[in-house]
């Protein structure tokens, strides 16, 4: 039997593969928005406000690695705005000015992020609550209880050794300060791009693409899909302690961060529901996102045409997702036997 | 209603070709169907069957090439113009809502209304008088599509196909999911069609069927036409060679020289649960143990307790030996069982992603650590499959039917199970792979592998293997040898034999 049928290798492959294959465009609108700047601003790229970039841009990058787990497993996290938020206010009023106390709470805010994203996976896993039910619930428990416990204005200081990630970087020489932020960032590229080649990644993005088939592999869903609630807590937390360091204690500091990063997200060519999207694709539509919004900056729009702006790319990824969506539903629907146990922890 | 041109043609494709992303899977393909003709159209999986059958139906358009139906040129955009075209498809995957009535499903998207609101009456009254006018008497109007036999749904689907005034339905692979039993009822619905003057393309990779079927049998190979045929001056040999270019024999491998029977590798005692009861038996080394019975006789049921999915809730089982009562696939797998599921789309696949990584799924989510060097094998066993696609990279939902299956069964293949299920593994697969998976069981039954054969097809049952478990109703109807003709073995899954001791 031949092998020869429809090419993925090649150069054509390769085309495709940019352009066809959902990651592409984001890094051609990446591309123009910065050839884009380069011809408005050149200043732009001198490194201390490149730099600068960076560093703002970190934290969004972070969160929507974050987010990518959980989306490409086919859910939501919504929560993980009122989580950075309330990070900000737990490390202000625990660290208290006291520099002694930075590591001590930032290792208690891990625990605090891990298990803010393992209560999210289990109910939404074993409880069979909708992802975006759950999330929604704990982004509003959150906020809730951020208030009760701080009285309405968040109390405290944070420490300088806290502050420093957020605000400090290294000095090397012609690029100056490479910013804490984005080596950070960096490392949590290549170490979430390095999970999503292992044996987790792959079984998560399966998972979401057809968790039944997944299930019948072997796969402990349920397992599989809370680790990545789980992942997206933590790095929620390690944003929140850059956003904390840079911009100050309010609670309000991750406020709409949830659908910042899930705009990024799907900007990357991730779609919702599951099963599709690469996670640097992910990170770069949130560079892309930090970039437009400068751009709109840099044009004298104002700023508060940005959530129109999320709107539109959201409604329009949704719209692709649902369509998607819509065809495995009736794919699903279609299966001839209906009397069929599905594997337990499959949905 | 039906006015044909004079010599009786109705469909004439010239030099069809179609492409994807620049590559070309049809190369000029020419075919002419007569009216009220049966038209088989075979070949080897990915060989474009499917493309051909999409085309016409409007869901992909040709790059060059005409379609003429009645001597007037036509060309569809979607499918339901197609249909209102007179030309109507049964797909390879179903597309009825199951919580719908049969009425429903078959006035999908044009019920008649009055005033706004749907007549239900009506559309009911009318779909039992068009199936009354087929034939079909078993078939409720007003049930839901949920209720019925998959055998009835593919009635269904060809009576939602027969309301649009089909001229022509092509049917792609309509008997892949049917038992032997439910096949008759296609066959009976198809000499209905015939009589009214409806021309049937029947693609299948049961050649049986082409011939109890066919006036005329077309060949692709590798996108190619090769021949057309009258169905009688051929034999299945012949037409065996045009498809795959060379001979393949008709009889179902020996067991190797040297395959021993070994230890009870899997012992199942008195197993049951909602569906099951009393589910006794064992399998051995290096034994084909065949798993026979009706649709809903219990044969997938039992594959779904040894993986853990619906548990036995009485009864052990013993892996070599050792109890193991498994509460997941996990557990199952990592104790050296494998399973290939019935329906590969559903439970087998993740369609989105590549050949690679639906091929180490089993791998990378039971057996990590363990992964890498395994599989550094995959290749060897997707080639000894002779799995046709563009490259590993390639998405698994677009390859053909056939070699979906195929990285299925590598999957499982990659783990070097102790006991493999096998639920339908030839189901759409074509004459060269079914060859290449049976010799594949011999050697995997030579390496002392214990095999569980599930298969709708008695002739592969009986051909392969060692004992025969017959299921009736949930329950174990008789075991019988190998050599046990087809009429035993259906009078046992039928529960006619009952009282007769099994051998
Ligand atoms: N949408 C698509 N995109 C890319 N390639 C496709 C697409 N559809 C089909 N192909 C390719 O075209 C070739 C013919 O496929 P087709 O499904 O027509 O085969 P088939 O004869 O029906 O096989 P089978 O017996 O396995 O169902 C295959 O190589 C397949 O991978
Ligand atoms: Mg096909």
């Amino acid at each position: 039997m031949s092998s020869a049928s429809p090419a993925a290798t090649g150069p054509l492959g390769a085309v495709r593969r940019i352009f066809g294959g959902g990651t592409g465009p984001v890094f051609v609108v990446l591309l123009t928005l910065l050839v884009v700047m380069l011809l408005l601003n050149p200043s732009f790229f001198q490194p201390a406000s490149l730099m600068a970039f960076l560093r703002n841009a970190a934290p969004l990058i972070i969160l929507a690695a974050g987010q990518y787990f959980v989306i490409v497993s086919g859910e939501f996290d919504l929560s993980v705005g009122s989580l950075v938020g309330a990070q900000v206010v737990i490390a202000a009023k625990l660290i208290d000015g006291d520099e002694s106390r930075t590591w001590p709470v930032i290792m208690l805010m891990l625990g605090f992020g891990l298990l803010v994203g393992l209560v999210n996976g289990l109910v939404t896993t074993l409880l069979k609550v909708p992802s975006f039910i759950t999330t929604l619930g704990m982004m509003l428990v959150l906020a809730g209880a951020i208030r009760l416990w701080t009285g309405g204005a968040p109390t405290g200081a944070l420490s300088e050794s806290f502050r420093q990630w957020g605000r400090m970087g290294i000095e090397v020489p012609v690029l100056r300060q490479i910013p804490y932020a984005a080596l950070i960032m960096i490392v949590i590229a290549v170490l979430t791009v390095l999970l999503m080649r292992g044996p987790y990644g792959r079984t998560l993005v399966a998972t979401g693409d057809n968790d039944v088939a997944a299930s019948f592999a072997g796969a402990q869903v349920w397992q599989v899909r809370t680790l990545a609630f789980v992942l997206s807590g933590l790095l929620a937390t390690v944003a929140g302690i850059l956003i904390g360091g840079f911009a100050g204690v309010t609670a309000q500091v991750g406020d709409g961060m949830e659908f910042t990063a899930i705009t990024a997200v799907v900007l990357g060519g991730v779609v919702l529901g599951g099963g599709r999207g690469w996670i640097v694709g992910a990170m770069a539509g949130a560079l892309t996102y930090r970039l437009l919004e400068r751009l709109l900056v840099q044009l004298d729009m104002p700023s508060t045409l940005n959530p129109t702006i999320q709107g539109v790319i959201i409604i329009l990824a949704l719209a692709y997702g649902s369509r998607r969506l819509w065809g495995r539903r009736r794919r699903r629907a279609a299966q001839p036997i209906t009397t069929k146990p599905q594997p337990s922890g499959a949905e | 209603m039906i006015t044909p041109t004079p010599d009786g043609e109705l469909l004439r494709i010239r030099g069809l070709s179609k492409s994807f992303f620049g590559v070309e899977v049809l190369h000029g393909i020419d075919l002419t169907v007569q009216a009220g003709e049966v038209h088989g159209l075979v070949g080897e999986n990915g060989a474009g069957k499917s493309t051909v059958m999409k085309t016409l139906a409007g869901v992909h358009t040709a790059d060059s090439g005409s379609i003429e139906l009645d001597g007037k040129e036509v060309s569809f955009d979607h499918p339901l113009q197609a249909q209102r075209g007179g030309v109507a498809t049964v797909f390879q995957e179903f597309n009825l809502l199951p919580e719908r009535t049969v009425a429903e499903n078959v006035y999908l998207a044009r019920e008649p209304r009055s005033g706004g609101l749907v007549q239900r009456r009506r559309m009911e009254q009318d779909t039992a008088s068009l199936m009354q006018d087929l034939g079909i008497v078993d078939i409720d109007a007003g049930a839901k599509v949920r209720t019925l036999s998959v055998a009835q749904q593919q009635v269904v689907e060809i009576v939602k196909a027969m309301s649009f005034d089909a001229r022509l339905i092509s049917m792609d692979e309509p008997t892949a999911a049917l038992a032997d039993h439910e096949v008759e009822l296609l066959y009976q619905l198809i000499g209905r069609l015939r009589e009214r003057g409806v021309a049937v393309l029947y693609v299948s990779h049961r050649l049986q069927e082409i011939f109890d079927l066919c006036d005329r049998i077309t060949v692709l190979k590798d996108g190619s036409l090769v021949d057309t045929v009258e169905s009688n001056e051929i034999t299945p040999d012949e037409l065996v060679r045009k498809m795959v270019g060379r001979t393949i024999s008709s009889f179902f491998p020996e067991p190797r020289e040297g395959t021993e029977i070994g230890d009870i590798r899997l012992s199942v005692r008195q197993g049951g649960n909602r569906m099951l009861n009393g589910i006794s038996f064992d399998v051995r080394a290096g034994e084909i143990v065949g798993l026979a019975g009706l649709q809903g006789s219990g044969r997938t049921e039992i594959a779904h307790a040894l993986f853990g999915v619906e548990r036995f809730t009485r009864g052990s089982i013993t892996v070599d030996g050792r109890t193991f009562s498994p509460r997941s696939p996990r557990q199952a797998v990592r104790a050296g069982l494998a399973l290939v599921t019935e329906d590969r789309k559903a439970e087998g696949l993740a369609l989105n992603q590549s050949v690679a990584a639906n091929a180490r799924l089993v791998l990378d989510a039971a057996l990590p650590g363990r992964g890498s060097s395994r599989a550094a094998r995959l290749s060897g066993i997707l080639s000894s499959l002779e799995l046709a696609a563009a490259s590993d990279a390639q998405e698994v939902r677009l390859l053909s039917g056939g070699n979906q299956q195929k990285v299925v069964l590598a999957k499982w293949l990659v783990t070097d199970p102790q006991v493999m299920v096998l639920d339908e593994p030839t189901r759409g697969i074509d004459v060269g792979a079914k060859r290449a998976v049976y010799e594949l069981m011999r050697d995997l039954t030579a390496e002392g592998m214990a095999i569980i054969l599930i298969s709708s097809e008695l002739p592969e049952v009986i051909g392969m293997s060692d004992r025969i478990v017959v299921l009736n109703d949930g329950e174990i109807s008789g075991e019988l040898p190998h050599n046990t003709d087809e009429e035993t073995v259906m009078s046992f899954a039928t529960g006619q034999d009952n009282v007769e001791a099994a051998s």
